[in-house]
């Protein structure tokens, strides 16, 4: 395997009684595309807020570059995050700025690019998403879904990090839109060269923009594998979830 | 069984108690890292820029109409009371006093307390649940700098000019009641306050006025930045915002009095 870009081991978390990650182990190689699957409430937005430092897990260890993330402070923590980029499920776009300078943020607030010059790359970022240069002096709130999708990942883009996290990023879209996302995050991940996580539920977005597969059940890892070992498994969770089935090993708690 | 039943008995009276310190805790270290934030680099000047503008210049009506009408309302009620003893001429004097030590100050913080902690609950509740404040933190930007320490200072500024400005319309207000419905003198009457006008009653206004802003701006941000649960929390936080807020801008109201004037 070439250069490990982010270790987790052993990673535990809890909310009070529940449970969420009960020792999560995952390796992710530099440049590579892992898609994390797994049903809702299986703790996957948990594992990338983790990674990320958004929340401090109890117990376990989590490497970036072979360099610690859990329990590292704020300064640091504001380093670990100048090399990612984070594409969030509702978009999470600033809605008292403007669309450009949403995905200017970062260069204006921290590597202190003048105005004219980020705007100008902001439209820059924004048309390789397939949005008009038009569309950068609106506020976030006038755009579409689909719309708002591509503004958050050219935010996540523009600073070019190395690793980039994709929360559900094809949820709420229609199947066409969808594909469009999943090209634009096949084109930017590729272009920069970056290592990318990605969680969803949606499978063909998942077989679509995965290097490799891992599959999140009960707070643990209990498959990963390339898309066409996924085909081939006997793995009862795995069968069960990519064929979408309510019998199974899987229990749905109603 | 006896036992058990103790216990469960006593866990269930103990869980209010270890909620309710475990709010002061996590309230008290929402405090700590603001202030701290307060008075270190980088200051987002744009931010604090349209706090002062939110807070300041668009509370200037609502603190108008608050102070005009307690400087007439003080000087009307004092009038009638004191004719009792024979103690008319004391109005001016009691309108500047109860404006510039009490109205002025609280009932404008009061005020803001309405308007604007629960325009900053609502906003950074908002972008809590819609994970904005989560994208600032991917953005490498701290989110106390971001939101919180420019409506701190926005707070801590502006109320003291907003009272400032109150206590002139207020003692305005009792000249007018008092000049053209009571029939006094005008000269008299703006003499009258002019003499007794002591610097302490105008710098208790104005510490409390920053004591206030602090406080208004402060739970405002506490409550939006702790909000969870969609629409529902994000109202819960806007309600808990401004009733916090204004018992503790009466009870430090009485606080500041009794350290300046009670001897």
């Amino acid at each position: 395997m070439a250069d490990t870009k982010i270790k987790i081991k052993n990673l535990h978390k809890a909310f009070g009684r529940k449970i969420v990650l009960s020792g999560v182990n995952l390796e992710i190689a530099k440049g590579e595309s892992l898609v994390v699957i797994g049903g809702s409430g299986t703790g996957k937005s948990v594992l990338i807020k983790c990674i990320q430092g958004l929340i401090t897990p109890e117990s376990g260890s989590i490497l970036v570059d072979n360099r610690e993330v859990v329990g590292i402070d704020e300064e640091e923590k504001e380093k670990l995050h100048s090399k990612m980029g984070m594409l969030f499920q509702g978009g999470a776009l600033f809605d008292s700025l403007t669309v450009w300078e949403n995905v200017a943020f970062d260069l204006i607030e921290n590597r202190g690019m003048g105005k004219k010059e980020a705007k100008a790359e902001a439209v820059r970022v924004l048309r390789s998403v397939g949005l008009a240069s038009d569309v950068a002096d609106l506020s976030p709130s006038e755009l579409s879904g689909g719309m708002q999708k591509r503004v958050g990942l050219a935010r996540a883009i523009a600073s070019k990090p190395e690793i980039i996290f994709f929360d559900e990023p094809t949820t709420g879209l229609d199947p066409i839109m969808s594909d469009v996302i999943n090209n634009l995050i096949i084109k930017s991940v590729k272009e920069l060269g970056a290592t990318a996580l990605s969680i969803t539920h949606d499978m063909t977005s998942a077989r679509k923009i995965a290097d490799r597969i891992a599959m999140l059940y009960k707070g643990k890892i209990v498959w990963e594998g390339t898309v066409k070992e996924m085909d081939k498994t006997d793995n009862p969770y795995v069968c069960q979830f990519i064929n979408g089935c309510s019998d199974g090993p899987i229990k749905v708690e109603v | 069984m006896f036992l058990n039943s103790i216990e469960n008995f006593l866990r269930r009276q103990g869980q209010p108690l270890v909620k309710f310190f475990f709010r002061l805790g996590e309230f008290s270290l929402f405090v700590a890292q603001a202030v701290y934030n307060c008075f270190t680099m980088p200051i987002y000047w744009r931010n604090l820029w349209r706090q002062v503008v939110d807070m300041g210049f668009y509370s200037l009506p609502v603190v108008g109409l608050t102070t005009i009408f307690a400087g007439m309302v003080i000087a009307l009620q004092s009038y009638s009371g004191f004719m009792r003893f024979g103690a008319e001429g004391a109005v001016a004097s009691v309108v500047l006093i109860s404006v510039t030590r009490e109205l002025a100050p609280v009932l404008s913080a009061l005020m803001v307390a309405g308007r604007i902690g629960a325009a900053m609950a609502a906003e950074i509740g908002t972008m809590r649940v819609t994970e904005q404040i989560d994208a600032l933190v991917t953005l490498s930007t701290n989110p106390f700098k971001y939101l919180v320490v420019p409506r701190v200072w926005a707070g801590l500024i502006v109320m003291p000019l907003l009272v400032l400005l109150g206590d002139v319309i207020g003692i305005f207000g009792g000249y007018v009641v008092g000049v053209y419905k009571l029939g006094f003198n005008p000269a008299n009457y703006i003499n009258s306050t002019l003499q007794d006008l002591q610097a302490i009653d105008i710098t208790t206004g104005v510490v409390k006025a920053a004591v206030f802003g602090f406080i208004i701006s402060i739970m405002g941000c506490y409550n939006g930045y702790k909000s969870k649960g969609g629409a529902q929390g994000v109202g819960a936080a806007t309600t808990n915002a401004v009733v916090s807020a204004s018992i503790l801008i009466l009870i430090f109201n009485y606080i500041i009095t009794e350290l300046f004037f009670s001897k």
